[in-house]
């Protein structure tokens, strides 16, 4: 073997400042193509609600009217905000307690072999398309909430929120299905947030004479809530946004109920179920300024999550 | 690694050296048949599956002493001080087999209560482990796990365990701060705090200080003199200068074996194996 300093080196043909130069170029690039693309996206949007915007004003966040019969035609877009915020809501209020149950047993009291093939099935889970599920919800689902699940709740719970007949589909089937559908997703992300905790710690905690439980909720959650509430917005912009598991199963009714036994409507599935129809420019404008009220939930959403972070990041001391 | 027999030499008389320098300072009942035995050890094997990482392990600690556990890397000394708490057994495919008696009561047997067992034996580990909670609450946090006290009693302890790790003056105005945002040498002492404020009868520090710098280090050994007064304490190190400093009794791991155990002195000025020699002279390591 030749001396390692006899041998040419490649320093002349390897500019380290050019290189560097232009890799930063690129990634910045890209950086700031993808914040055009954002804004484009918000302004494509506004452009084409504008018309709607200028007809209804601030009524048209707060009308539950939808009425697209050409000349007499008003839109309000509440039913579909609230079916997209109640639906949310329900699908979160199930999957979270869920996911992180699940997610906590996979990683600190499941067998290793069992841990391995429940993490695969729900990985598989979270892969299935999302039409899939709205199939399922319908035919499966639906039937089955309309035969036992809405007339046990009806009996035993009742009330305004659980009354009128149960017609199978309508604003709390779309939730469960949500729910289920969010749910692999977010037990994923959470037991990859869990499995980062590093052994010392959990051992140390351990040493201290903790129980299983006062080292999950004293010591892992802390460590973990970052990632957590990650992966809990994570979950909560999918559901928010979910178009074809919802339209299947929610009714497609502008109306609100206070019984999650009604049908009702989202945003993403009146887009979904409307777009084709509009023919008149106002509809479609109408539409259009609906796909912005999703957008601006999104954002609204985003900020008060990256808010909350902070937050919690200067309470438990820069690891969380 | 080898070592020139000249040099290896003069490393074994500045062992024995430190050793002497220390024992004029510190007063030990030198009849080991004398002193309490606090943890009394028979016959322990212990398994990584089938992996064997212990072979009949016999050893007597003593009550306010400092054992130092000393090997080559992957002797098992890990291994060993981690039946005593039995931290091992959060890993499913571990397992400990033999006698391990805590002031006579069997640390092994089923009916010990783990939750009382690690509260009578702390453990400090290699790497410094701070909880993800301010400094107060990560040295309140063993008071609040067994204890049912008020917020002027817990704020007393916190504050008397930071002063006996020496940490207090450092932290005393950011208690507040994050745990995680003291250096390794101040998140190691707080880890020492966090164990000796529920008072525990052993603690069991595993290479506490192979992560931090001298000047902490220095500290670490400092705060190792003050504790045994109230604690029996199970150093392992694989740094022989610190075990002659500061440990009254030695023990040497070979392959899972506890190759030789007596007095530090005697350990470092004449060890009876030949192994123990090469050892510390650093013939072999
Ligand atoms: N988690 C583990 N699984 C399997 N073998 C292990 C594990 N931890 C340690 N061992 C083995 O046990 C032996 C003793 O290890 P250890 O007690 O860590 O040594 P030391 O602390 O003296 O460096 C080594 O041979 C090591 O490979
Ligand atoms: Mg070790």
């Amino acid at each position: 073997m030749h001396k390692l300093s006899t041998i040419k080196t490649t320093a002349s043909s390897r500019d380290q400042t050019r290189a560097d130069l232009l890799f930063r170029g690129f990634t910045a690039l890209c950086a700031i193509g993808l914040i055009l693309i954002v804004v484009g996206i918000f302004i494509e949007l506004l452009m084409n609600s504008w018309p709607a915007i200028k007809k209804f004003g601030l009524s048209f966040l707060v009308s539950q009217k939808w009425n697209p019969v050409p000349g007499i035609e008003e839109f309000g877009a509440l039913s579909s905000i609230f079916g997209t915020l109640a639906t949310t809501a329900i699908a979160m209020l199930i999957a979270t307690p869920m996911s992180l149950v699940i997610a906590i047993f996979l990683v600190e009291l499941a067998p290793p072999r069992m841990a391995g093939i429940v993490g695969g099935a729900i990985e598989l889970l979270a892969a299935v398309p999302s039409i899939i599920y709205g199939m399922w919800g319908l035919f499966v689902f639906a039937p089955f909430m309309q035969d036992h699940i809405q007339p046990f709740l009806g009996e035993v719970i009742g009330g305004p929120l659980f009354e009128g007949p149960p017609m199978g589909i309508g604003i709390l089937t779309a939730g469960i299905i949500l729910a289920l559908m969010i749910l692999p997703f977010i037990t994923a992300v959470a037991r990859d947030v869990f499995l980062m905790i590093p052994n010392v710690v959990k051992e140390a905690s351990h040493g201290m004479g903790a129980t299983t439980w006062e080292v999950t909720y004293k010591v892992v959650w802390p460590y973990c809530i970052h990632g957590i509430v990650g992966a809990l917005f994570l979950g909560l912009g999918r559901a928010i946004g979910e178009t074809m598991a919802i339209t299947f199963v929610i009714g497609n009714d502008h109306s609100i109920s206070a019984s999650v036994f009604s049908a009702g409507t989202s945003i993403a599935s009146t887009l979904a179920n409307e777009f084709t129809e509009a023919s008149e420019p106002i509809y479609l404008s109408a539409l259009f300024e609906l796909g912005l009220v999703l957008f601006g939930l999104t954002v609204v959403f985003q900020i008060v999550a990256q808010l909350w972070l902070r937050r919690l990041r200067k309470s438990t001391g820069g690891r969380a | 690694m080898m070592m020139p027999a000249e040099k290896s030499d003069n490393l074994f008389c500045s062992l024995a050296g430190l050793v002497d320098e220390r024992k004029t300072s510190t007063t030990v009942d030198s009849d080991p048949s004398k002193q309490a035995v606090k943890i009394s050890v028979r016959n322990l094997n212990f398994f990584y599956g089938h992996h064997q990482a212990l072979f009949d392990n016999t050893i007597d600690l003593f009550a306010n002493q400092v054992t130092a556990i000393i090997g080559p890397s992957g002797c098992g000394k890990s291994t060993h001080i981690r039946t005593y708490n039995r931290i091992f057994e959060l890993y499913r495919n571990q397992k400990a087999q033999g006698q391990i008696l805590l002031d006579g009561e069997d640390v092994l047997s089923p009916e010990m209560n783990l939750i009382d067992l690690r509260k009578r034996v702390g453990m400090i580990f290699q790497k410094p482990s701070p909880f993800p909670m301010t400094i107060f609450e990560n040295v309140a946090y063993g008071l609040r796990l067994h204890y049912r006290i008020g917020r002027n009693e817990l704020a007393d302890r916190v504050e008397m365990a930071l002063k006996r790790s020496a940490l207090w003056d450092e932290v005393q105005d950011k208690l507040d701060r994050p745990g995680t945002e003291l250096s390794g040498g101040q998140q190691q002492r707080l880890c020492i705090a966090r164990a000796i404020a529920v008072e525990p009868e052993v603690l069991l520090m595993d290479e506490p200080s192979s992560a931090i710098d001298p000047v902490a280090t220095a500290k670490i050994e400092d705060l190792i003199e003050a504790l045994k007064e109230k604690y029996t304490i199970v150093l392992v190190t694989h740094n022989m200068q610190q075990a002659a400093r500061v440990s009254d009794y030695t023990a040497f791991f070979y392959n899972g074996s506890i190759v030789e155990f007596g007095r530090t002195e005697q350990i470092f000025k004449k060890p009876a194996m030949k192994q123990t020699e090469d050892y510390i002279t650093g013939r072999f390591g």
